[in-house]
């Protein structure tokens, strides 16, 4: 194993993000982060799931077959996901209910599934287990953000505690409703990508062309 | 020439190893405005004609002057039509006070009165989308080392006349921000943006702030007067009831309508648009396609009708007259940038435009107009379009050479 279980946990929240530089469970991200409250719920979910996850089949890796490891995984990762479901239906209602479909949804992010192939198939259990809670956190950290942008400006208010007073509640803010439509997401995260890699330069891609500089005659 | 020679004489504080060298954008952008560009293309492909891109965009800058001269006039004119019908006690604010200080009259017959009373809501927009904007301009172009051109005062004119009077100016000004950042440089700048800044930016103002930027009060600038938009009054009780509420088809296509600025007067735009066709910067195929499309889809929705939306019925030559359809069509359907690079593409784009504007127009009852959604999505599909005719083209002329 080449890296330590710290850089494990802390490698995906910035330099390895699943967000930010694989693009992946965009989808997500574009749906749960309207209200911050939301988004940290459904953080908590998937890193739960993450880890777990990760753990359970690497626990199982060298029983199974190569041929059918995808349905092996998908098992285990919708088990998890059942019972995070039912957790929040019993304890969490309400947020259970705004959330619907994308907890049950978790069970195709990609970030999962990616880690389990990637990471958990081929290495030990605690490191599984701890890269898919870094991982997890990784995600988390970007639906955070983005989750405060958009209840804050778009809302006027963070966690539900109103921060700046909005007109219709007497306040001053005028609250941009751009920020509570699904939409504005890729535009935040998009702009988070931009920051990340302005202060990281080496997460750049390379580009796929170069316009021909041709000297004057 | 003591200007030219001042020029050449700080110029080397702003070249390479000068004291300014990293401001070289900004005396760039003074220097070039003023005279003629002194770099030329080093880059392939090279095509040569009198017509750069500083000449486009001025073009197009002097194509919108009839439609900012009939706005500024159309702008005051209801503003003192909607005063004459409250009675002076509505006549608030500082433009009234600076109107009635220098002796102005709030009289709607005036030509005059109603032109600067409309100037005095047109500048603070427009000088707030040209600093902002400028600023923004500015910053990337000193991050980046390229220079800042011509094409963002095509951006902020045109911004300019498709707000609503009444648009709040710190909301102008974070529209034309996301605009020129997101809809232009995070692309690359001028040329590289695959859609309209202008739009872009009214867009966002469109969601983020829908009360401010559609609906019945924001309109005519006058505190108290509500008044729906034709299109509004359409879709709610069919085109016959426009005449009920004054608007003939000549009063349409005349201008002198509530909407925004620049886009009420299709006669205005006609003007525009007939330029840029004289002077070639329009291409004429793509406002073909796009009137095609319109006339083809709207004939077959008045063959279907509905009993439930009086839309179904509006026959074309009404569509064409009301919203921002003729301002659309004449400045950023022909926006060459944004728009199809290939012959047949262009038909097929502004096709797709005219088509689409009817749809959302008609169908949508969430939004009675459609050409600002319907341009962007155009935009969106052009390289699409563009790629597919190529390749049928590529095809083509394989099987010519078996």
């Amino acid at each position: 194993m080449s890296q330590t279980r710290k850089e494990l946990l802390v490698d995906p929240l910035v330099d390895n993000n699943p967000i930010t530089l694989q693009v992946l469970g965009i989808c997500s991200a574009l749906a749960v982060t309207s209200s911050l409250q939301v988004a940290f719920v459904m953080a908590l979910a998937v890193t739960f799931v993450t880890g777990f996850a990760s753990m359970f089949i690497s626990m199982l890796r060298n029983q199974i077959p190569g041929s059918i490891r995808i349905i092996v995984q998908m098992v285990i990762i919708a088990s998890l996901v059942i019972l995070v479901d039912q957790i929040l239906k019993a304890y969490a209602f309400q947020i259970s209910k705004t959330l619907s479909v994308f907890v049950g949804l978790i069970i195709t992010n990609c970030i999962v599934m990616g880690r389990a192939e990637a990471f958990a198939m081929k290495n030990p259990p605690v490191a599984s287990f701890i890269d898919g809670v870094g991982n997890g956190l990784g995600y988390g950290l970007i639906l955070m953000l983005v989750g405060v942008i958009r209840e804050l400006f778009g809302s006027g208010s963070l966690f539900g505690i109103t921060i700046l007073p909005t007109v219709n509640n007497g306040g001053w803010y005028v609250p941009n409703g751009l920020l509570l439509l699904p939409p504005s997401a890729f535009f935040v995260i998009g702009l988070l990508i931009w920051a990340f890699r302005t202060w990281k330069p080496n997460q750049v891609e390379e580009r796929e062309y170069k316009i021909q500089q041709v000297e004057a005659h | 020439m003591g200007l030219r020679s001042f020029f050449d004489r700080i110029e080397p504080n702003f070249t390479k190893g000068g004291k300014y060298e990293k401001l070289f954008p900004i005396y760039e952008m003074v220097e070039s405005f003023i005279y003629t560009p002194k770099t030329v293309t080093t880059a392939a492909p090279h095509a040569r004609s009198y017509v750069d891109m500083k000449r486009i965009m001025t073009y197009v800058v002097i194509a919108t002057i009839p439609c900012i001269l009939f706005g500024m006039w159309n702008t005051g004119y209801q503003a003192n039509a909607a005063l004459a019908v409250l009675g002076p006690e509505a006549a608030t604010g500082w433009r009234i006070a600076i109107l009635q200080a220098l002796g102005i009259s709030l009289d709607p017959t005036s030509l005059f009165g109603n032109t600067v009373h409309g100037l005095l809501y047109f500048l603070p927009i427009y000088l707030t989308t040209l600093i902002v904007g400028g600023i923004w301009e500015v910053i990337f172009a000193t991050v980046r080392g390229h220079e800042v051109n011509e094409g963002f005062l095509v951006t902020s004119m045109l911004y300019t006349l498709i707000m609503p009077a009444t648009a709040p100016l710190w909301q102008v000004a974070l529209g034309i921000s996301f605009g020129v950042v997101i809809g232009k440089e995070v692309f690359g700048g001028t040329g590289k943006n695959f859609l309209n800044p202008a739009l872009v930016g009214r867009a966002f103002l469109y969601f983020a702030y829908p009360a401010n930027m559609s609906g019945d009060a924001v309109w005519t600038p006058v505190d108290g007067f509500s008044g729906a938009t034709a299109l509004a009054v359409s879709a709610a009780d069919g085109y016959q009831a426009l005449a009920a509420d004054g608007i003939s088809w000549m009063s349409a296509f005349l201008g002198t309508i509530q909407g925004s600025f620049g886009e009420t007067s299709t006669l205005a735009c006609l003007f525009g648009l007939g330029f840029l066709l004289m002077t070639k910067i329009a291409n004429y195929r793509l406002i073909v396609g796009c009137l095609a499309g319109t006339i083809a889809f709207t004939w077959l929705l008045n063959l279907i009708g509905s009993d439930t939306n009086p839309m179904f019925a509006m026959p074309w030559y009404w569509h064409v007259v009301l919203g921002g359809y003729a301002f659309g069509l004449a400045f950023m359907v022909t926006e060459p940038v944004s728009a199809s690079h290939t012959n047949l593409g262009r038909y097929i784009y502004g096709a797709l435009i005219g088509v689409m504007v009817v749809l959302i127009r008609v169908v949508n009852p969430a939004f009675p107009e459609g050409m600002m959604l319907a341009i962007l999505f155009g935009n969106v599909f052009a390289p699409l379009i563009d790629y597919f005719v190529v390749q049928a083209n590529i095809k083509r002329r394989a099987r010519r050479h078996v």
